[in-house]
């Protein structure tokens, strides 16, 4: 690509498109996409399928006669994923922030439909909207994608490059935000809920509003967070699933059952792992949810440090590239819908991978592109499309 | 843009790098520096270990003869994953199914079924004390109609198999029970694990667990007598069979396998023959008593070759027949050999029970009185009553003989001899003032005899009797004086409520010295009264000591290991405990003495028509004296020149009328004696009075051939020069 740099006051380079870049862009404007986010992205996909493939394949009472049942709806998904990927990085600039509210009060809705009697409970939180013909959404995903876009479009109305949010926007971004979190922590989904408070913190923080607002938001967290814990508002499961992770071992056939079946997973895989669809614990099925949640144990034990290690790195790339994008958006509208996807990817992979490594709390939430799943799938590929649509608006 | 914005922004990115970094930290230590660990947590996480339990080894008589075996049995078992599954009642009624089915009564079933421990579960060994994952067997012993029952209405028997399995057989051959030698074999018990984790190695080859010999909750294992001591022999290695498992424990496959190894052949020193002799002896002995109105409730008898020390029969009375043990035992059986009332039939009298070993004791008193001086040469008075201070001890068992020699003294069994030389033997200690290292050399002889201390006979319990020196009196006065002070002051009560005055004194005088040896205990002490205790097989050990030149053994009644495809796996020779502290002269002196008790002395009539010039006999007859109102201890104790024989009946009158008898009819079994006195080696168990030199033989198809012992051995084996052996020999 013909693609040029100029270097700005601060000594950072920026790619500039040349005169004939533009001019090809303007025929076929996906050529101006970030292949390198986009390769990391199918990578993880693709890598996510096989380990999907392998941790349901010999499982019997999941797949039935078709061992390849899970791999061929999760490239499904992944297909599905990318034609919305693809058309999320087409819209037009100017039309996604006029649908912005469609977008937001169409989630909302959804979370309310999951708490009414039209959602299902799986594994403790009301969470899914299951419809004929064995599909299930999961409203809670989408609800990210348009928060990202809503947030990032109030934070950045009607102001230059240069000034910073007023109290009064802030106070309507977080008034926002208010409303998913609080439908998502009535499922109770925790896991979601984490990533929603670290996506509206990224976007905050990064819109430029005063720090009184981020550290105002920081102790709000720490101290709701304190008080889900030691007052009664959780279920004891929940708080177990919480705080097993500090100790393992504590109860072996209870909550911290999964944890331990994880790290042996991880932990036995060793260097170079036992190879694909020849993990006994993966095998065995000993690990609970592996092809969604805890599909990284797959990983880990399959495939070795030099998978699992390999994951983190095509991680890595993708929030690399998320946060080129960011630094480098025409606008701010751009820049905090690139740092709501980055926060919301990094904090999400963070969680999942933390959980698997005994690092964080075991809440349920899946390892983007990598896990199997439908709705996260969809959502994901859509958050991709939009980082792609800032990436080219400037080409545009 | 801002430049807030991009700073934030930048301090975005560091946030994001250290967070990953911390992942890749965390993934590097998980998969690289622990993996170790983790990998072996991977390997018990999915694969168990399927035992296949190895074929008990069988344990044979001398000549092959097998004394417990295995035999296929058809064992029908209870899952009790099933049972609990089923809840208390259903579960009830599938036992009950099953009780019908196997002809037994319920509730000994459904005891069988409690885990030991548990409420409502009855005692050891009726309750279940293997692993609570593994099928209960309910009867080993079901016969093919009652399996067909259960295996063509499996809908009415949920988790109940009844398969094919080998079990213990005690085939009893010629008769030959050998209950309390052989021992049982019963499920692992968690005492069994912890002992097996302290891990002894005795060098006997007795319970030295080898690595892949380790027990598991599954296993059987000897709960008494050889099955118990060769354990490690019998048991062999089970097959284990690692199999990988899914999280919901279903077997996915193979991942190793072992095949069982079974267990070695056990050969004993034990002749079936001779050993149904002597248990028949015992019983005739004992109801013979009875027929004259002793109470006769118990009695032990020993055959021991004195030449290789090992066991050659030994029996108790009461006994049991072993098979009880098979398949499980009853309740009722195992109340019935535990009761008090029946006398404990399951405890060996012969090892295990303790009795005043009376006038055997006295060659004990004469090695002593020898060592300290007397002359074997002079004579002894032998008068009516021995006078101690103001208490006069009278001779029992004799009449007065006036000064006669040792040998007469032995032959008469006079006390009053040996009150004498217990008498002077303590006073040459110090008498009540006693020295601060007296020699108590009545005791240190009763010890080198092998007394007071196990035999180590390779049977477990054994008891150690007891020979009451000075050390000993002062430890138990420090432990009871106070008990015995109350009584003294407050008199003793006898069973009416009153006071026993007799009883009393006695307190007074143990209150006031008990932690004396008092002139008296001496005197008892010679005659093998008062304090003493001795078990059978102690004796035996004793007297073939004095026929073999003083060896003392630590008997055996194994012989060898033997692989079951008949290799010798190892030869268990008896060792030697230690030799009688006696001159070869004094041996002599003793072995002449002793025979000449069974041709002109208290054991003449029990040898009347015994062929002496062709086999020599040597005998001391004992009648031990427990209490006032209890019948005396029967004791005979013999020798010939290869055998001592030991036969006790507890309260069962004189030695001479009792087990006299008994002992002459083993040796008539023995040698081939008939009435007539001649010597028929047809009719003998032992031809020659030899036990058969070589091993028995294993086939390759796996037939036990009997060693050819009509052959003529050499005359003896070389028995371990403790002494010169003077003794003369058989034919």
């Amino acid at each position: 690509m013909s693609t040029g740099y100029l270097t700005d006051t601060k000594g950072r380079r920026r790619p500039v498109a040349s005169a004939p870049a533009r001019r090809r862009a303007g025929a076929s404007p996906l050529r101006q996409m970030d292949w390198i986010l986009t390769a990391a992205v199918l990578a993880l996909g693709g890598l996510g399928g096989l380990l999907v493939w392998s941790a349901t394949q010999s499982n019997t009472s999941l797949v039935g006669e078709n061992s390849t049942a899970y791999l061929e709806r999760h490239l499904l998904n992944l297909g599905l994923g990318l034609v919305l990927g693809v058309a999320a990085s087409l819209f037009n600039y100017r039309l996604l922030r006029a649908y912005a509210p469609v977008l937001y009060i169409a989630s909302v809705l959804g979370l309310v439909a999951v708490l009414s009697p039209l959602g299902s409970v799986i594994s403790g939180a009301r969470s899914w909207i299951v419809l004929p013909g064995g599909f299930s959404i999961q409203p809670s995903e989408f609800a990210k994608v348009a928060l990202v876009v809503g947030m990032a479009m109030i934070l950045a109305e009607k102001r230059d490059a240069e000034s910073t949010p007023g109290g009064s926007l802030v106070a309507q971004a977080l008034a926002l935000a208010a409303v998913p979190l609080a439908l998502i922590m009535l499922q109770p989904d925790l896991g979601t809920a984490l990533v929603v408070v670290f996506l509206v913190l990224g976007i905050v923080a990064v819109s430029g509003a005063s720090a009184r607002w981020i550290v105002g938001l920081l102790v709000l967290g720490v101290a709701v967070s304190t008080f889900a814990l030691t007052s009664g508002v959780l279920e004891d499961y929940q708080r177990d699933r919480l705080t097993s992770f500090i100790d393992p071992n504590s109860d072996p056939q209870g909550s911290s059952y999964n944890v331990r079946q994880v790290f042996i997973a991880i932990g036995s895989g060793g260097l170079t792992g036992k190879g694909l669809l020849a993990g006994p614990q993966t095998q065995g099925s000993f690990v609970p949810a592996q092809h969604t949640d805890f599909v990284f144990s797959v990983a880990g034990e399959e495939l070795g440090l030099i998978g699992a290690g390999g994951i983190l790195l095509l991680f890595t790339l993708v929030f690399w590239r998320a946060y080129r994008i960011a630094v480098g958006a025409e606008d701010l509208f751009g820049r905090l819908v690139a740092v709501g996807v980055l926060c919301w990817f990094v904090f999400q992979a963070f969680e999942n991978i933390g959980m698997c490594l005994g690092l964080m709390p075991v809440t349920g939430i899946p390892l983007p592109f990598v896990s199997y799943g439908g709705s996260s799938m969809f959502a994901n590929l859509i958050a991709v499309g939009l980082l792609q649509n800032v990436h080219m608006k400037r080409y545009a | 843009m801002s430049d807030r914005s991009r700073r934030r922004l930048a301090v975005l990115n560091v946030l994001v790098l250290s967070l990953v970094v911390t992942l890749f930290g965390r993934l590097w230590y998980l998969q690289v520096l622990a993996a170790d660990q983790f990998e072996q947590a991977a390997t018990d996480n999915r694969t168990r270990e399927v035992r296949t339990p190895a074929v008990r080894g069988i344990v044979l008589d001398d000549r092959g003869r097998p004394l417990v075996r295995n035999r296929t049995a058809m064992v029908v078992s209870i899952s009790r994953t099933e049972l609990l599954d089923l809840g208390e009642e259903r579960a009830r009624e599938l036992v009950a199914r099953v009780a019908e089915v196997i002809d037994e009564p319920f509730q000994d079933v459904w005891g069988r079924t409690r885990l030991c421990g548990t409420e409502g579960a009855p005692g050891t060994p009726v309750c279940w004390n293997g692993s609570p994952f593994q099928p209960i067997p309910v009867t080993e012993d079901a016969d093919m109609d009652m399996a067909l029952q259960i295996m063509e209405h499996r809908e009415d028997f949920p988790g109940v198999a009844a398969e094919l399995a080998p079990i213990r057989e005690f085939p009893l051959p010629e008769g030959a029970l050998a209950t309390h030698l052989l021992g049982y074999v019963g499920p692992v018990t968690d005492a069994d694990l912890a002992r097996q984790a302290e891990n002894a190695t005795d060098g006997t080859g007795g319970r030295a667990d080898t690595p892949g010999t380790l027990l598991q909750g599954t296993d059987a294992i000897g709960k008494s007598g050889l099955e118990l001591h060769y354990d490690a022999d019998l048991r062999g290695t089970p097959g284990v069979r690692t199999v990988a498992v899914d999280s919901r424990n279903r077997v996915e496959g193979t991942v190793a396998e072992t095949s069982p190894v079974p267990g070695n052949y056990l050969i004993t020193h034990l002749d079936a023959e001779v050993q149904a002799v002597a248990e028949r002896e015992l019983q005739t002995v004992i109801e013979g008593a009875r027929a004259e109105g002793l109470p006769a409730h118990t009695g032990a008898v020993v055959v021991l070759d004195h030449q290789t020390g090992g066991v050659v029969a030994m029996a108790s009375y009461p006994s049991y027949d072993p098979n009880v043990w098979v398949g499980g035992i009853d309740p009722a059986d195992y109340a019935e050999i535990t009761s008090e009332e029946n006398r404990y039939p399951n405890q060996s009298r012969a090892f295990q029970g303790e009795f005043a070993p009376a006038s055997t004791f006295k060659v004990v008193t004469t090695t002593a009185a020898v060592n300290v001086g007397y002359s074997l040469d002079a004579t002894y008075p032998c008068t009516a009553a021995y006078q101690v201070g103001d208490q006069s001890f009278r001779n029992l068992e004799s009449r007065p003989y006036g000064p006669i020699t040792l040998k007469r003294a032995l032959e008469v069994s006079c006390n009053t001899v040996f009150y004498k030389f217990g008498h002077e033997m303590w006073q040459r200690d110090g008498g009540n003032d006693p020295d601060e290292d007296a020699a108590e050399v009545l005791v240190s002889t009763a010890r080198g005899y092998g007394f007071g201390t196990p035999t180590g006979v390779d049977l477990p319990g054994e008891a150690d009797g007891l020979i009451a020196d000075r050390a000993f009196k002062e430890a138990r006065w420090e432990r009871n004086k106070e008990r015995w002070c109350t009584w003294a002051e407050e008199g003793y009560p006898d069973d009416q409520g009153g006071i026993d005055a007799y009883l009393t004194q006695l307190m007074v005088e143990n209150c006031a010295d008990g932690y004396k040896v008092r002139a008296g205990d001496a005197v008892n002490a010679s005659i093998g009264q008062g304090e003493t205790l001795v078990t059978p097989l102690q004796m035996a050990v004793a007297y073939g000591a004095i026929a073999n030149g003083g060896t003392v053994w630590e008997p055996r009644v194994a012989k060898a290991v033997m692989s079951p495809a008949g290799e010798v796996v190892r030869e268990i020779e008896a060792p030697v405990a230690g030799a009688v502290p006696a001159s070869p002269e004094t041996l002599a002196y003793l072995q002449d003495a002793l025979r000449s008790v069974s041709t002109d002395g208290t054991a003449a009539g029990v040898f009347a028509g015994w062929p002496h010039e062709q086999i020599p006999v040597g005998a001391k007859t004992g009648s031990g004296q427990v209490s006032r109102d209890r019948e005396t201890t029967s004791w005979f104790a013999s020798f010939t020149d290869r055998y001592a024989v030991v036969m006790m009946v507890e309260e069962g009158g004189s030695g001479s009328g009792t087990s006299g008898p008994g002992v002459r009819a083993i040796y008539d079994a023995i040698y081939g004696v008939a009435e007539d006195g001649t010597v028929d080696p047809q009719a003998a168990i032992l031809p020659g009075g030899l036990p058969p030199q070589e091993l028995p033989t294993i086939t390759p198809d796996g037939m036990v051939v009997a060693p050819d012992s009509r052959e003529m051995a050499p005359a003896s084996r070389e028995v371990p020069p403790a002494a010169d052996v003077t003794a003369g020999r058989g034919p």
